[in-house]
């Protein structure tokens, strides 16, 4: 497994998730987001790196610079990853609710 | 709004609550997970053993139209307290998603009303995620516990 690859592997990580916060806001460069956090620069450019590699944050190039964004698309589907199994349980809960009022009922 | 069935799952753990109100009284609620013809009909799955007891055992099954099983699962029973909890090992056969252990407690809201509080935790924060996954992954829907569909689906020797 390319643990590397795996968004939630990706985001499990605190400085991760503060790079996100931070990119969320606005487009930064690799120095720029550095200089927000106390951590050695290569570092914080593992982090870009993995966060790039999984797609929650996308590279552009503007004149010598490159500028990273947040990919609000991929957040979104980490926000959705677990709704089918939630709706899973969800509709196996309905169907006891719905099977012991009918057995209450009988008695 | 509210929802009604809760999922937390937080980041790097491997372990997951699911929580849910019914609006049934707690002995009812119980008696759901105890009766082997009730579970049946809820988990869709042939209940060819189900001993609710402390240490006790437990087997589902699914077979095809052509009678080969594609969903086999099965456990023992560690606790069994009527009407407040139960705590049990899980594992599919034949998946790579390991044993889990689940811990289900019942709770008295009112005489009509009760709460179910399951505490799943998996041997690794890899095995978690692929099994909140396996709906998401597959694509299919799940709401209607296709689990036969699910299993059958399933890339033979998974890689990742």
């Amino acid at each position: 497994m390319n643990l590397r690859r795996d968004v939630f592997q990706a985001i499990a990580d605190p400085t991760r998730r503060a790079i996100l916060l931070l990119v969320a806001s606005q487009s930064m460069t690799a120095g720029a987001i550095a200089s927000n956090f106390d951590t050695a620069r290569p570092t914080v450019s593992k982090h870009l790196q993995i966060l790039t590699e999984c797609e929650l944050l996308k590279q552009e190039q503007n004149g010598r610079e490159i500028y990273y964004h947040f990919n609000a698309k991929k957040m979104k589907e980490v926000a959705d990853f677990i709704e089918p199994f939630r709706k899973m349980w969800h509709e196996r809960f309905n169907k006891i609710e719905t099977i012991m009022k009918k057995y209450k009922s009988k008695k | 709004m509210e929802q009604k069935t809760k999922v937390n799952a937080e980041d790097g753990k491997q372990e997951l609550v699911i929580t849910r109100e019914f609006d049934l009284p707690v002995e009812l609620l119980f008696k759901a997970h105890a009766d082997p013809e009730i579970v049946e009909q809820w988990m869709t799955s042939k209940v060819v053993k189900l001993e609710s007891k402390k240490h006790g055992s437990y087997q589902f099954e699914k077979t095809d139209d052509k009678g080969n099983v594609v969903f086999h699962a099965n456990g023992v029973i560690h606790e069994f307290i009527p009407n407040q909890k139960i705590i049990r090992t899980f594992e599919m056969a034949n998946t790579p998603f390991g044993v889990q252990l689940e811990v289900y407690q019942f709770e008295k809201l009112t005489d009509d009303t009760s709460k179910l509080n399951m505490h799943v935790i998996y041997e690794s924060v890899a095995q978690r995620d692929q099994v909140l996954q396996l709906p998401f992954a597959q694509g299919l829907n799940w709401a209607h516990n296709r689990i036969q569909e699910v299993v059958s689906n399933l890339p033979a020797g998974r890689q990742d």
